[in-house]
This record gives C-alpha cells, sequence and structure tokens, in this order.
C-alpha cells in the first residue's frame, strides 16, 4: 500500500529541491541556509484549520504539488506592468523587474550616493557581506511557518534596496513583481536603511497573462536603523486565480521612522503576517492598510506591533471594503516588553460591507507587559450607512452615485496617510474602480 | 411661473406609529412661511416626510409640486424637482469633501438627465462660482476641502447647509431649525444667506423654529402652529410674538384633541437625533 503523500511534500521534493540547488551559484552560506530552511519545510506540519493561525483561512483548495520550484534565472521582455509602476513611470523612477521568478530587468538607472538597488541573487554574489548581514535575519525570527520556510529554501529573485549612513534619496524607488497564469514567484525583498538614511520604497506585485493557478510565497524584511527614515509602499494587485503567502517584517532602530501602506486589492487568497518591531526607543511606525476585496477572494492579515523599547509608539490602520462572497480576516497583537514603558500604540480595523455575502472578521490584541504604557484598539464592520446615502440624495445625488462617494470617503483618512503622491492616487482610483 | 407646493391631508407614521394626522400646508414661489410648534410635535418628521426619507411612511394624503406628486419620487428627484431641506442635524460624511459632494449635488440639479459617471459641471466654473458663494456667506475658502460636517461645530454645519441652498437654487426650501445653536451673529449672516437665496431665485421658505430670533430676519407672511401632529393655528407674525410671549399653554386648551395626542407622543422614548445623525 502506498503512503498517501503530505501535499506539501509533491511539487517541491528532495529530488525538486537537489536539482534546484544544483542550478544555482551561490555563496555556500546561502546554499547552507537553503538546506536548514528545506529541512524546516519538510518538518512543518501542513496548516489546518486547528491552527488558530489558519482556523478562518481554509486552504483546503491550494495544491501545493500543482507548482513547482521556479527554474527562470532571467525573463527578458520589456512591456511594463501593473497600475502603480505605470503611474511611478511617468516620473522616471528607479526600478528592477522580475517575472515569474527571473529578473527581467535590473536597476535602472543606478542609484546615486551609492545607494543600492539589485536583484538579490546578484547582489548575494556581488555584496555577499551585505546581504549575508541582513539576509533570513529578520523574517525567520517571526512565526515561521511551512510556506516561510518553503520561500526560505526555494526564493528565486527579489530584490536587495539599500540606503547608505546619511544618504537621502528624494525620489521613490520601485520593485516590479509580475507573475504568469501558472507560475511561482518565490521572491524576496530586503530593504536595508543605515543610520539616518531616507527613502521611499514602493513595491507592487501584479499579474501577467494568463488565467491559471499561480503562486506567490514571498518574504519580506526591512531594516530602518537609527534615525532612519522609510516610506513604504506595497500593493498586492495580483489576479484571482493567484494563492498569496508572504511574511513580513521591519525592525526600527533608535528615533527610527517607518510609515507602511499596505494594498491588498488582489489574489484568490492572500495570507500576510505583517510586524513590525519597534527595537530602539523612540522609533515610531505607522501601518496603512487599504484593501477592497471583490467575488471570492479572501485575505488574512495578521498583525503584530512589537514594543521592545521605551518612548516607542505605532498605529495601525487597516481598512477594507467587501463586495460580493468576499472575506477579509484581520488579526492584530500589539505587544509590548517590560522595556517599552510609555508605549503608545493603537490598532485599528473598519471594515465596510457592500453585499450581504461578504463577510469581515476583526480580532484585535493586547499583550502587555510594561505598566506605563497607552494601547488602544478598535474595530468596525457595517454596512453604507443609510443616513449618509439619504442624505446625498436629499442633494440630488442617487443611491448609486452616493455610496460610491461614501466608500470612496471611507478610505480618505487612510488614504491620506500615504506619503507617495501617486501611490496615494493610483489607490484612490483602484479602490473607486471597484466599487 | 410661480410654482406650489402642496401638502394635503398629509398623515405620516414612523414604524408603524403615527406622528403627523393631518397637515395641510400651501406655499406659493417667493413666500416666506414660518412653522413653529413645541419639542416633539412633528416638525422635523414633516420636512423628512416632504424630501422622501425611506423611515416616514406616508399613509395618506398628498404632496404635490405644481401638478406632480412628489409622494412617489425618490429624494434625488424630489431634489431635482426644486426641493431643497436644511437639516436640523445635518448628517457627517466622513472622507468626502464639501467642495467634491457639493459638484455632485449642483450637477445633478442642473443637469437632471445626467446620469452617473457623466461629466460633472466643469471644475473651474464650479469652484468660481462655489468661491463667491463662500465669500457672501463669510465661509474660510478652505472649507469646501474639509470633509462634510466632520468636526464642523454647530455653526458651520448649518452655514454649510445654507452654501448648498444658495449653490443649489432651489424652488422650495424648508430650514429645520437652521437657527438653533447658532449666536445672534452666526444667525444674521445665515438669516441674510437666505434671504439672498429667496430674493434671486424667488425661492419660497418654510422657516422651521421655536424662535422668534431668525423671523426678524427672514421675515414670514404665514405663520403655522403644528401641534399633536396637525396645523391648528394659521395667523401672520403676530402669532410669533403671541408664542413668545405665552408659550403653548393657550393652543393647548383650545385644541384639546391635539393635545391629547401631542401627549401621547411626547410620552414615546425619543431616540436623540434619530433621523439626522449628527455622531
Ligand atoms: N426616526 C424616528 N424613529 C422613531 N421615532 C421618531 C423618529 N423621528 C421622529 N420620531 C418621533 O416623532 C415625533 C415627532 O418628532 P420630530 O422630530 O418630528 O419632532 P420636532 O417637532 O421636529 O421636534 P424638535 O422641535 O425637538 O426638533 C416624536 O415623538 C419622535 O419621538
Ligand atoms: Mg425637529
Amino acid at each position: 500500500m502506498e503512503l498517501v503523500q503530505s501535499p506539501a511534500a509533491a511539487g517541491f521534493t528532495e529530488a525538486a529541491f537537489a536539482r534546484f540547488l544544483k542550478g544555482r551559484d551561490e555563496p555556500a552560506w546561502l546554499t547552507q541556509s537553503r538546506r536548514e530552511a528545506f529541512a524546516r519545510f519538510q518538518a512543518l506540519p501542513w496548516p489546518s484549520a486547528q491552527d488558530e493561525e489558519w482556523r478562518r483561512t481554509d486552504i483546503r483548495g491550494f495544491r501545493l504539488d500543482a507548482f513547482s520550484p521556479p527554474a527562470a534565472e532571467r525573463t527578458g521582455s520589456e512591456a511594463r506592468f501593473g497600475i502603480l509602476s505605470q503611474a511611478l513611470d511617468a516620473q522616471g523612477v528607479a526600478r528592477v523587474e522580475h517575472r515569474d521568478g527571473g529578473l527581467a530587468r535590473g536597476s535602472d538607472p543606478v542609484l546615486p550616493k551609492g545607494a543600492i538597488l539589485l536583484d538579490l541573487a546578484q547582489a548575494a554574489r556581488e555584496h555577499p557581506d551585505l546581504v549575508k548581514r541582513h539576509l533570513f535575519t529578520q523574517t525567520i525570527a517571526g512565526g515561521d511557518d511551512v510556506f516561510a520556510a518553503l520561500h526560505a529554501a526555494f526564493w528565486t529573485s527579489g530584490t536587495l534596496f539599500y540606503v547608505p549612513r546619511g544618504v537621502e534619496l528624494e525620489a521613490p524607488v520601485l520593485s516590479a513583481i509580475g507573475l504568469s497564469g501558472g507560475a511561482v514567484d518565490l521572491s524576496h525583498t530586503l530593504v536595508v536603511l543605515e543610520e539616518g538614511a531616507r527613502a521611499v520604497f514602493v513595491r507592487e506585485m501584479a499579474s501577467l497573462a494568463g488565467a491559471d493557478a499561480a503562486l506567490h510565497a514571498g518574504g519580506l524584511e526591512i531594516t530602518v536603523a537609527a534615525g532612519a527614515r522609510l516610506e513604504m509602499v506595497d500593493v498586492q494587485n495580483w489576479n484571482q486565480a493567484t494563492w498569496h503567502f508572504s511574511h513580513e517584517r521591519a525592525v526600527l532602530g533608535r528615533d527610527a521612522t517607518l510609515n507602511w501602506t499596505v494594498g491588498g486589492l488582489g489574489g484568490r487568497l492572500a495570507r500576510v503576517n505583517q510586524e513590525v518591531v519597534l527595537d530602539g526607543s523612540g522609533s515610531s511606525a505607522r501601518v496603512n492598510g487599504v484593501l477592497f476585496t471583490t467575488g471570492r477572494q479572501h485575505l488574512a492579515y495578521s498583525t503584530r506591533q512589537d514594543h521592545r523599547a521605551p518612548h516607542t509608539t505605532s498605529d495601525l490602520l487597516y481598512k477594507g471594503a467587501l463586495k460580493d462572497r468576499s472575506r477579509i480576516v484581520w488579526k492584530g497583537m500589539i505587544r509590548v516588553e517590560k522595556a517599552g514603558q510609555r508605549t503608545d500604540a493603537y490598532q485599528r480595523n473598519d471594515n465596510l460591507i457592500l453585499s450581504d455575502r461578504a463577510r469581515a472578521d476583526s480580532i484585535p490584541g493586547l499583550e502587555i507587559e510594561a505598566n506605563d504604557v497607552r494601547c488602544t484598539h478598535g474595530a468596525t464592520a457595517g454596512r453604507v450607512d443609510e443616513d449618509m446615502i439619504f442624505y446625498a440624495q436629499a442633494r440630488a445625488i442617487p443611491r448609486s452615485e452616493a455610496v460610491r462617494l461614501i466608500v470612496q470617503g471611507f478610505f480618505a483618512n487612510v488614504l491620506d496617510r500615504i506619503g507617495v503622491e501617486a501611490a496615494r492616487e493610483t489607490l484612490r482610483d483602484a479602490v473607486a474602480s471597484q466599487i | 411661473m410661480s410654482r406650489v407646493l402642496k401638502i394635503e391631508g398629509l398623515h405620516v407614521s414612523v414604524e408603524g406609529k403615527p406622528i403627523l394626522r393631518g397637515v395641510d400646508l400651501t406655499l406659493r414661489q417667493g413666500e416666506v412661511h414660518a412653522l413653529m410648534g413645541p419639542n416633539g410635535s412633528g416638525k422635523s418628521t414633516l420636512s423628512y416626510a416632504l424630501m422622501g426619507h425611506p423611515r416616514y411612511e406616508i399613509t395618506a394624503g398628498t404632496v404635490t409640486l405644481d401638478s406632480q406628486d412628489l409622494t412617489e419620487l425618490e429624494p434625488e428627484e424630489r431634489a431635482k424637482a426644486g426641493l431643497f431641506l436644511a437639516f436640523q442635524y445635518p448628517t457627517v460624511i466622513p472622507g468626502v469633501s464639501l467642495g467634491n459632494f457639493l459638484r455632485h449635488a449642483v450637477s445633478n440639479v442642473r443637469r437632471p438627465d445626467r446620469k452617473e459617471g457623466e461629466d460633472l459641471l466643469p471644475m473651474r466654473d464650479f469652484r468660481k462660482e462655489l468661491r463667491a458663494q463662500m465669500d457672501e456667506l463669510g465661509v474660510d475658502q478652505e472649507f469646501a476641502r474639509r470633509y462634510l460636517n466632520d468636526g464642523f461645530s454647530g455653526g458651520e454645519k448649518k452655514r454649510a447647509e445654507i452654501l448648498q441652498l444658495a449653490m443649489l437654487r432651489p424652488a422650495f426650501a424648508i430650514l429645520d431649525e437652521t437657527d438653533s445653536g447658532l449666536d445672534i451673529d452666526a444667525v444674521r449672516i445665515v438669516s441674510e444667506g437666505v434671504n439672498r437665496v429667496a430674493a434671486r431665485h424667488q425661492t419660497g421658505v418654510l422657516v422651521i423654529t421655536h424662535y422668534e430670533r431668525i423671523l426678524t430676519y427672514i421675515k414670514p407672511e404665514f405663520v403655522h402652529v403644528l401641534f399633536g401632529g396637525r396645523i391648528v393655528e394659521h395667523g401672520g407674525p403676530e402669532l410669533v410674538k403671541l408664542l413668545e410671549s405665552q408659550g403653548y399653554d393657550w393652543v393647548r386648551e383650545k385644541h384639546p384633541e391635539a393635545a391629547q395626542d401631542e401627549d401621547e407622543m411626547e410620552a414615546a422614548v425619543r431616540p436623540p437625533q434619530v433621523a439626522g445623525k449628527a455622531s
């Protein structure tokens, strides 16, 4: 009698891993890190409905064995993709583009003042110390699961964005990630701002041609060193055939500032762990979520604001609108360690439910060990307010036009928090077109 | 041609509870009417019902504008037909700027056939006109960029209502306690705004109020008293003086049946600001 293989094993087997390693020209430490991750991948259990983290997110429809490790090291194509990418194109920003797990277009143009924007595999060869110092120091520390391990074992492509000490970059820098039907993207994004640096980093994920199921299992690591300031915009705009699993983490040094916007528009099912670590005293983070789901989409965000130092602030606002039979799950956690005195932390999730069959769950959480803190949370979910509709109607605005205005207005306060105008307006338009 | 808004035998219920029990009132363009009545007598109910609020059910009677029956129309159709209500408690719409909201409103009123998504009034023309109206009302230009009624003071809310009135130029305007919560200067400014609109566009005005104050600026020729869900007294400005000095006791004595209905309504628990959440 044959043993039934766990679905995790099939497409990403020992043999596949061996083949994968053989095809790569990488430093030994990197290969070692992959082997360790692969061992974890094999050991970790496949998520089940019994796990608290997966209780509301059903992935029984997902078959990992339908996919295999990305092979392409370089895929050549010059055509632009992505709404945000196109909006930024007008401003001629520096960018790096990946498609289907391979590099499509390297840093263009090269950044000034010693800043680096580079394909991550290339960076591992050209700047081994730098990459080794930062790679998988952040994401792995967070909640590890089978997708994080899969990612760490098999990642290809990805981007390094590095800004040296004291360097200030005015213009945004873009990473565009494209994915065709049936393809796999396991890209890793590594953002490092050294002391006192300032930069704006924009990442966009968008589907290319083809309607077959696609897979993204990604990692995003951000280091904002002392006194540095990062404006980060990350837009997930896959088509509705794409499975999206992502582990994301930012660590802030003393007096560092991060304004991190997450756009969740696409995906069939997206499961994101997003974490900010306030590691240096006086550091401050703002997290802005803009989510819009339609059809049978399922977006699940697990966020964590980890206060490890005194006088730190974090302010998270996730806003979602749901149509059709879609679902949004937000599970938030503010954690304050003993050292995190004088923490000021806030988390809030507001959802606007636009159909009878859509559903939103908000689960805020607090874990506080310090005694001199201010931590608050809030969550709302509801339909478009009938009194608002009537007021608009009384001013000659018909119901559907009123609803459109009200829904757009609902997102205004979170959009207003985005520091990159092109991103703000693109997201505003994207939301409007979903209504 | 002078237009006529005619209310006949109007009965209105809220959640099955009768509030208005036969209201008759006729307004012509260019006329100013005042409607007074104790708290809870049904003044706001009348204005919501006229505007077509879905919670206010017309159980009997008619409302016509010229020969057009309004009662079957959606609120936006009534607005396009020339009806305007300045809310007692203007609704907050977060994230929608007063300017943008008003641009949609004005576009629909001026081009009644406009479909959703079709062009709005050209920005330049609209801005120019809005600016002029804001200057006349003495409000800061910044006002248009603020989110509708969001964080507005009581006075700002009422000015925003009158700004909308001025931009929409209706044939008939119902002002539901536009004066309440305003200081004397604000009452004057707002009243002058109403008078300007009325003079320019022959707007027929129905001023709902508890106080004589606003009526010294917006001078009514006709005064009506709503009591127990019907209009029990019709008169001229002298009626305002009488109510101001003597209150409603004499009304109560003169109309015992209405007094009984009024007491019943009074007894019913009243959720505060239900229909126009000020939040
Ligand atoms: N939305 C509602 N739901 C339930 N009852 C309502 C609602 N609106 C009005 N009522 C009831 O109808 C009656 C009349 O209320 P209305 O607000 O019309 O009075 P009003 O004359 O405008 O009072 P005020 O002078 O205080 O503004 C009251 O008894 C009130 O409780
Ligand atoms: Mg009232």
